[in-house]
């Protein structure tokens, strides 16, 4: 039948020629690029965590937790300031594109940082036998969390689609300044655990030379995942307002052809 | 300069003559502060030791979830009435109109705890008679009521609005309470000025920031 | 007399021009026209609402806007009085446009929606004394006196909104427009809630602008009394409307065709 060798075509296009993912209409497709590139390059990060990287002295193989702990908080701070550079260029500009930057930014930031915190207590749980432990960049963390929860809260109880923006814009702004007095009140907090010198959490300065690269390898892998997964959801939001857009003309069009007679 | 405060002087004198009217907003925050005072000592069954350590937290927590409830209210009543169009309708600038509002909050604010304090510090037995509180407890209620007029603002056209708010306003006003909770610690340790260290620095530091971020933000918020 | 300036010039010191010398009402600005709209385009979201919207109105003229519900009579009127903003198109009132000048329309124009805007816990006089202040008017008090005297509310004017009718505070909205002297009154369905009365000394207050050289343009869904009292009719359908020329004066019969035609269900 006509309509099932469509789909078992479609199936096999989809599985087995993975060069449609690359080239789109004879052009290189970004998105398609960058999405095997990242699928590549977490595939030689896994390696290198589990297989590359030095078992620690102290902890054992938990200790791996930390390749992804610390890319994951990295990464997601840089998603912030992508949110808030583009909140300010969008109060400016008022060009959707950048509403659509911030927004999938913080969405998939979001995501990022919620991991982190994830991967955090992970962590925390064998070496200090505590799910959670106030220390300063653990904080920090949770309160980022909460203020870019609240930013995607506030967009979607806002009444309308250019309130949301705004709102957004609004709450990006705010949130990433509040990171900079947040750092210093934590900092200085007494109540807090101080991060130790040694050992697991010690700053990474104390760290093995292997360690290091695979850190920074971690690191630009998990950059490279975040672009994409922004990229993406830039992308569905494109498509979204193309949706709009023809209702908007459909609407549009009706009214006149009602009228004009 | 005095066109731009002659507004806000006149909004502020609204305000406070509308609350004298209704006297609402001042006798709930007043009548839940002592409740908030009385369910923790209740709560923490405390020790003498325990509850001086505790103190400063109970204070704040108090003055901040009193702070909500009066943010809450700063533009609900405009909202109703068409107050906020109406202000919006007449020749002044966004910013005076963000500014009276603060204004008014901040002085409310201010009244409540001027008059919980005494009553704090009979329950909890310290002395309230330090100009270092005094000046922590002025910073810290206007980095509430800058940050919460503009929330308000923004959550008063949104539907659940009363959750909406302490979602938005806890964790951005998160270091003006660590700040307040240390320095007041310290100064009913008996610390002068300058033993405080770097807490009212990072207060002031808070409020001249949003100062500068909050009434710019609330024209954009505020625009149709 | 008051010497206004063009309406092309933006004068440095940008008061309601009555409030210095004269005694009644405010002189029209000599040149241009009262209210100018080209092009008009507003949507909310995925629904437009207002597009190719051209509008013309003269001062002392006054014009009532006719348009079936939810077609977009206030969205225009929020627009015309800086509360909304316009997508695009050209919008000069009283020779100001509201992306460049909006407090100088803001002084000059005299407003009445569906929300009073009034304060229910605060008193007739307080209210407008209030935005008389607010208006930077030099003796808000007697302004305010005078404007509740025009609408027959002086023997309630220490009383709580609160405790006043419907149709009280509805004619207190109206004193609070015209409180400052605008140039241009923008009314939306000001009739609705208002007895006999009220209605006739509402028409007395419009007539008083009008002879004065000023404008006003309302909504209204009253089409007895929108023809009655108007210069000009129009109607606001399919996002446009009809009847835009400032040339054109209406005609009773067409204009009753043609808003009957807009009120017709499924538009």
């Amino acid at each position: 039948m006509a309509g099932t060798d469509n789909i078992s075509q479609t199936l096999y296009e989809s599985t087995f020629r993975w060069s449609h993912i690359i080239r789109v209409d004879g052009r290189m497709n970004l998105r398609g690029c960058l999405l095997v590139l990242t699928g590549i390059l977490m595939l030689i990060n896994l390696y290198m965590i589990f297989m590359v990287a030095p078992t620690d002295a102290v902890l054992g193989h938990v200790q791996r937790i930390f390749y992804f702990h610390v890319p994951l908080a990295i990464v997601s701070f840089a998603a912030f300031l992508v949110v808030f550079i583009a909140s300010i260029a969008y109060l400016f500009k008022r060009d959707a594109k950048w509403d659509k930057i911030a927004h999938s930014s913080a969405e998939v930031g979001v995501i990022f940082i919620t991991l982190a915190l994830i991967t955090g207590m992970i962590w925390a749980k064998p070496v200090w036998n505590a799910w959670w432990l106030w220390t300063p960049r653990l904080t920090t963390t949770l309160i980022l969390w909460l203020i870019y929860v609240a930013y995607l809260m506030i967009r979607s109880y806002a009444p309308s689609q250019s309130k949301a923006a705004i709102y957004g814009a609004a709450m990006g702004i705010i949130g990433f300044a509040d990171v900079l007095v947040v750092y210093f009140s934590v900092q200085w907090w007494p109540g807090i655990h101080p991060t130790p010198v040694v050992g697991p959490l010690a700053a990474s300065g104390s760290l093995d030379s292997t360690m290091r690269s695979v850190l920074l390898f971690s690191f630009l892998t998990f950059l490279a995942l975040l672009t994409y997964l922004i990229m993406e959801r830039i992308a569905l939001h494109d498509t979204e307002e193309r949706v709009r857009k023809i209702r908007f003309s459909l609407r549009r069009a009706r009214q006149d052809v009602i009228s004009g007679d | 300069m005095n066109e731009f405060l002659r507004p806000i002087g006149v909004l502020l004198w609204k305000d406070i003559l509308l609350e004298l009217r209704s006297r609402e907003l001042v006798i709930s925050l007043l009548v839940f502060g002592i409740v908030v005072v009385v369910v923790f000592n209740f709560a923490l069954n405390a020790t003498p030791q325990l509850v001086t350590a505790v103190t400063p937290g109970i204070l704040w927590v108090a003055f901040a979830f009193s702070g909500v409830l009066a943010m809450n209210r700063a533009f609900v009543r405009e909202k109703e009435e068409g107050g906020l169009d109406g202000l919006l309708l007449s020749p002044i600038s966004r910013d005076s109109i963000f500014l009276g509002k603060a204004a008014a909050s901040f002085i409310f604010m201010l009244m409540v705890e001027a008059v919980l304090l005494p009553v704090f510090a009979g329950l909890l037995n310290f002395s309230p008679a330090s100009f270092s509180l005094v000046l922590t407890i002025v910073l810290a209620t206007l980095g509430f009521a800058v940050v919460g007029t503009l929330f308000s603002a923004i959550t008063v056209q949104t539907r659940s609005r009363e959750i909406l708010l302490p979602v938005l306003f806890f964790p951005v006003i998160l270091p003006v309470l660590v700040g307040a909770v240390e320095a007041t610690k310290q100064s009913l340790g008996g610390e002068t000025l300058v033993g405080l260290g770097h807490w009212l620095p990072l207060l002031g530091a808070f409020d001249a920031l949003f100062l500068v971020i909050c009434p710019w933000l609330f024209s954009v918020v505020v625009e149709e | 007399m008051v010497v206004n300036p063009s309406p092309h010039d933006p004068s440095p010191s940008d008061e309601a021009p009555s409030d210095k010398d004269s005694p009644r009402l405010v002189e029209p600005p000599s040149s241009g026209e009262a209210i100018v709209v080209r092009g008009l385009e507003k949507s909310f979201g995925e629904w437009p609402v207002l597009w190719n919207l051209d509008l013309t109105l003269r001062w002392g003229e006054l014009v009532a806007l006719f348009g079936a519900n939810g077609v977009g009579k206030t969205t225009l009127l929020r627009i015309l009085s800086t509360q909304s903003k316009a997508d695009a198109g050209s919008v000069q009132v009283a020779g100001f446009s509201p992306k460049r000048n909006p407090q100088a329309i803001r002084r000059r124009v005299g407003v009445v929606a569906h929300q009073t805007f009034l304060y229910e816990d605060l008193s007739c006089l307080e209210n407008l004394v209030h935005y008389g202040r607010l208006f930077g008017l030099k003796d808000p008090r007697e302004r305010a006196e005078e404007a509740i005297s025009k609408l027959g509310l002086s023997n309630r004017s220490g009383s709580r909104v609160r405790t006043l009718s419907n149709g009280m505070q509805r004619r207190l909205s109206i004193a609070r427009a015209i409180l400052h002297r605008p140039q241009i009154l923008i009314f939306d369905e000001p009739e609705v809630g208002l007895d006999r009365e009220s209605i006739k000394s509402l028409r007395a207050v419009l007539e008083e602008w009008t002879e004065a050289g000023l404008t006003v343009i309302m909504t209204t869904h009253d089409l007895d009394l929108g023809l009655s009292w108007a210069h000009r009719a129009a109607v606001l359908s399919g996002g446009r409307i009809q009847f835009p020329a400032a040339d054109e004066y209406m005609d009773g019969v067409q204009v009753r065709q043609m808003v009957a035609s807009a009120l017709e269900p499924g538009r």
